[in-house]
């Protein structure tokens, strides 16, 4: 885009989520209801909320890439292709083909690997290191759920907020936009959607952005009907604030709990989404849902090839449940009945 | 003390009308009408407390509701210090809002659970331009919850962090943050206990004989109108039924409604003890009120016209009662 | 009379951050057949959940954890859970303040009345509904038939309550535990209700324990009074002399504050500052932060029970020191 290359874009993309990253802690630091319930959080759910450290960690070394230092041996990578951390860490451990976990010889055949004993998940059926590939993997499901996630929820939000708040004609045309929407087959329409935009991760987190921020639409809607009715948006009406900023100042603050559960919620689902997506051959390459897809023809072989589909599902299952954990904890945290005690 | 021709009115309202529409079906056919507030006028003074008492039902809170324009009256007018302020756009009814402030009923609902009450109480001041900056408005703030007997270091803490009779307060100084000169209180403290409420009314009675403030005072506790009102105004579905100075009211009511809502307040008296109940049967709907005078289904003394004719306010010694039997003594 | 109903030291706590907070700490208090006790006091006091102790409804995470609940001789708190469900509804009854939230919206008033009926009397499903009117009609519902069939959201406030009566005392119970039955109510309605209920103890001798905090309805319908504030009692006496002659200075300044009394142009006499919470209590008289008589055994000794009169109890240091007794400095 715009006379960049795609891993110099990626790499700005990267900075910039780093930095809304930093502001958002801060933000959460300086109020003290979030600060509040970050610590009670922590508390309650620190292995967890570790675990999709690590995960995020292993997405970000995976983020940034730059081109040369590339060392004069390895034959199977272009010298002036970019290059990510991980990438470089596992240059040059690419073999012929098959090999089992930490075995010395090839899978088939038997043949000497050129690094015998080093693979810790072995090697797929191109020789790549299976754990490379898990790693590499990482990112693809946080793009995945993240960048679907922001796409999908200022949608729901824009529709949801202004359809409960306004009423009327808008909301009429948001409700029949959501009712339309929800009849369709979902699966039919991102097929659809994909083939029409192409198969590059934005076009597949676009598309499904497009399909998924219903649900919260609803959600948000519902929510805010209910806090237009409350005394104190009616008080800051009388206090002479325009509609507009009551629905910031207001209506949206008190939504933000609800923002933070749909996020990490969706999250899960959208990378579950994408495993099928893989398995009908229109997912995102490099994922882990494209690594079990093409893992099927190998559990079918004699003897077994079992750690590719291991690998990638055991890295699917840890960052799925780790997040579900996470989101339940955020839940309990920032569900207002709970903040009270008894009085 | 009823507010005479010479006094300058700081309020009037006249021929006030809110209904709300019944829409039934797919294509949201209009069926009927929740007649909530039907011909309502009174007059409120400076420095004077008006009293609008009555059940559910009766359509006080739609009234104050109305007078901000938070709810959409049909027909009326609304005089507010010269202007009508249902014929006011959206950009200067939002600067006449500064006048007229509202405090509710809930203590709970009526501050956002998210914000800190000090920023609260400054939002009135920044969209109306009270105080030339950030320290400036601080520093009212700090004097408004003093004012209001709070601690001014609990300007950053939470709703949550204070007690029911504490948030309320917390409310009187978000509305006198904005210097009004009319304060609608819907139900203001209803919702607190008895030795709480004894503080806040004492509060209220302060401020305004510090400030010159006018209340519109909108309960449904005849007792807490006694001591505060100058003036008070009884409604039943959606009507003023009676009115007058606050002593009259109570030592002679006219409208039998009055009379049955005032008998029917337990007494503290331990040598008084209730009888039969002095009003029987239900409140009707204010969808489908009952055809002439509206409280006739629940009269002890109800007449034949009553039936089939709603009276008009009669003008009576110390009032008006909406009553046939005070037409006699009507003058006009 | 003999006492129906025997509270000894019931004490109910619920977890505070340190350590339990008695919410209803050590009450002691007795209801005779036919007779109406009211348990008074504001937010905070511990009325209601005094009543759902004797009940053992006692929401978690809060617990009864000492005391005795002497029903005719047996101790409830010791029944085992079976045999407590028996006593509940059929021996003891309640009633609640918002009858919006005790009724099922999806079921018919009849049905949920016969229901209880059918629930402690082995009885046709004709029977039961017959009962059920005649119960509709004792209770002053208008039009009883029609309503038997109706929904919960068809019917007014006042309409609910007297629904609720009805199932209350279709078991023909030993005692009522009423817990602020009007407080949701416009006042004309429920001038209404507690005639009802004047009358309906009258003619069916039911004992009824009347949780409120409004002195008013005190004096309409109770025999006896007993003043809670902030998990303890602070007075208990007979209706009449209690509201002649408060003994307890905050029974006396909850009388003063009631607006009724004043003139317009007074200030009301408050009662300064708030009620503390839980962790807030100071060792001696909850009241000493707040009281106008304090002076310095208040704030560190509890006061004990002291006799003035017959059936008067009154837990006060000053009132103590008033009658010449121990503890004058």
């Amino acid at each position: 885009m715009m006379g960049f290359e795609p891993y110099v874009f990626s790499n700005l993309v990267t900075v910039a989520v780093l930095i809304g990253l930093g502001l958002l802690v801060r933000v959460v630091r300086r109020q003290r209801l979030w600060n509040e319930a970050a610590r009670q959080l922590w508390d309650r759910r620190k292995l967890a909320i570790v675990l999709v450290g690590i995960y995020l960690v292993i997405g970000l070394l995976d983020s940034v890439a730059w081109k040369g230092g590339v060392p004069e041996d390895v034959v199977d990578v272009l010298p002036n292709a970019p290059l990510t951390l991980i990438d470089r860490v596992f240059l040059g451990t690419k073999e012929a083909s098959y090999s089992a976990p930490l075995a010395l010889v090839e899978f088939y055949g038997a043949a000497p690997l050129r690094r015998p004993g080093t693979h810790a998940l072995g090697t797929d059926i191109l020789g790549r290191d299976v754990l490379y590939l898990t790693l590499k993997g990482a990112r693809v499901a946080l793009l995945i759920g993240g960048l679907t996630s922001l796409i999908a929820i200022p949608l729901a939000l824009l529709f949801g907020v202004g359809a409960g708040y306004f009423g009327g004609r808008f909301d009429d045309f948001v409700f029949f936009l959501i009712s339309t929407l929800a009849s369709m087959p979902g699966l039919l329409l991102l097929i659809a959607l994909i083939m029409a935009m192409g198969r590059d991760t934005l076009s597949v987190c676009i598309a499904l952005g497009v399909t998924s921020w219903v649900g919260f639409c609803r959600l948000s809607r519902a929510e805010t009907l209910k806090l237009r009715e409350l005394d104190y948006v009616s008080a800051a009406r009388a206090l002479g604030l325009s509609e507009y900023r009551i629905v910031v100042r207001h209506i949206l603050p008190n939504l933000a709990h609800l923002i933070v559960i749909t996020f990490v919620l969706m999250f899960s689902g959208l990378v579950l989404s994408e495993v099928v997506l893989s398995w009908l051959g229109i997912g995102v390459d490099g994922s882990w849902g494209q690594m079990i897809d093409g893992a099927r023809n190998e559990l079918s072989r004699e003897p077994i090839i079992w750690w590719n589909i291991a690998a990638a599902g055991s890295a699917l299952f840890g960052l799925i449940l780790a997040v579900n954990i996470v989101g339940d904890g955020i839940r309990d945290v920032l569900d207002p009945r709970t903040q009270k005690g008894p009085t | 003390m009823s507010v005479s021709a010479e006094t300058p009115t700081l309020l009037r309202v006249s021929g006030l009308q809110t209904w709300y529409p019944i829409r039934k079906g797919l294509m949201r056919r209009l069926v009927g009408w929740v007649q909530a507030v039907s011909d309502v006028s009174f007059e409120i003074g400076p420095g004077q407390t008006f009293a609008l008492v009555g059940e559910s039902g009766c359509g006080k809170t739609t009234v104050g509701r109305s007078l901000l324009r938070l709810e959409s009256p049909q027909k009326g007018e609304v005089h507010f210090e010269g202007r009508d302020l249902l014929k006011l756009d959206s950009d200067s009814m939002r600067a006449a809002r500064q006048h007229i402030q509202i405090i509710f009923q809930d203590p709970m609902a009526s501050l956002d659970p998210r914000m800190r009450i000090g920023d609260q109480i400054a939002e009135g001041m920044k969209s109306f331009g009270i105080g030339a900056d950030e320290r400036e408005r601080v520093d009212r703030v700090r004097a408004l919850l003093e004012r209001v007997q709070l601690d001014p270091d609990t300007m950053d803490r939470y709703p949550h962090e204070f007690s029911g009779g504490q948030r309320q307060r917390i409310c009187i100084a978000r509305a006198l943050a904005v210097e009004p000169r009319l304060i609608v209180c819907d139900e203001s403290v209803s919702a607190l206990d008895v030795s709480i409420q004894a503080q806040i009314l004492n509060l209220l009675r302060e401020l305004q004989d510090e400030l010159g403030l006018s209340y519109l005072f909108i309960t449904h506790d005849l007792s807490v109108v006694r001591h505060l009102a100058h003036e008070v105004a009884v409604m039943y579905l959606g009507k003023i039924v009676e009115q007058g100075p606050t002593e009259r009211i109570f030592d002679a009511p006219a409208h039998p409604y009055t009379k049955g809502l005032l008998a029917s307040i337990p007494s503290i008296d331990p040598e008084r003890r209730g009888g039969a109940p002095p009003v029987l049967g239900d409140v009707p709907s204010p969808s489908d009120p009952p055809a002439g005078c509206h409280f006739h289904t629940r009269c002890g003394v109800v007449m034949d016209r009553c039936r089939r004719q709603a009276p008009r306010l009669f003008e009576i010694e110390g009032g008006r009662s909406r009553c046939f039997l005070a037409e006699h003594s009507d003058p006009t | 009379m003999s006492a129906l109903l025997e509270v000894r030291n019931l004490r109910t706590t619920f977890p505070g951050a340190l350590r339990p907070l008695p919410v209803v700490d050590d009450i002691s208090f007795s209801l005779a057949r036919g007779e109406v006790l009211a348990l008074v006091g504001e937010s905070g006091s511990g009325k209601s959940m005094t009543a759902l102790s004797i009940l053992r409804l006692v929401p978690k995470p809060g617990q009864v954890v000492a005391g005795e609940v002497m029903l005719a001789g047996e101790d409830l708190l010791q029944l085992p859970v079976t045999q407590m469900r028996r006593v509940r509804g059929a021996r003891i009854a309640m009633i609640f303040q918002e009858p919006m939230t005790c009724l099922n919206p999806v079921v018919t008033v009849g049905a949920q009345v016969m229901e209880a009926i059918q629930l402690h009397d082995s009885m046709s499903k004709v029977d039961a509904r017959a009962r059920t009117r005649e119960l509709f009609a004792e209770v002053g519902i208008p039009d009883p038939d029609a309503r038997l069939d109706a929904y919960p959201h068809h019917l007014s406030g006042g309409l609910k309550q007297r629904v609720m009566i009805a199932m209350a005392l279709s078991t023909r119970p030993e005692i009522l535990i009423a817990d602020e039955p009007t407080t949701a109510l416009d006042v004309t309605i429920q001038a209404q209700i507690l005639a009802l209920l004047r009358n309906l103890q009258r003619d069916r001798g039911t004992a009824i324990l009347l949780i409120t905090h409004d002195l008013g309805i005190v004096n309409e319908l109770a025999d006896r009074v007993a003043v809670m504030y902030a998990g303890r009692l602070v007075e208990v006496a007979e209706r009449k002399a209690l509201l002649s002659d408060p003994l307890h200075p905050y029974t006396q300044g909850l009388l003063r504050s009631i607006p009724a009394l004043s003139r317009a142009g007074e200030r009301l006499p408050e009662i300064p500052g708030v009620v503390p919470s839980p962790d807030q209590w100071p060792a001696g008289c909850r009241f000493s932060t707040r009281c106008p008589l304090r002076f310095e055994p208040c704030a560190e000794l509890f006061p004990e029970e002291i006799r003035p009169a017959a059936g008067r109890r009154v837990w006060c240091h000053e009132v103590e020191r008033s009658m010449g007794g121990k503890g004058a400095s």
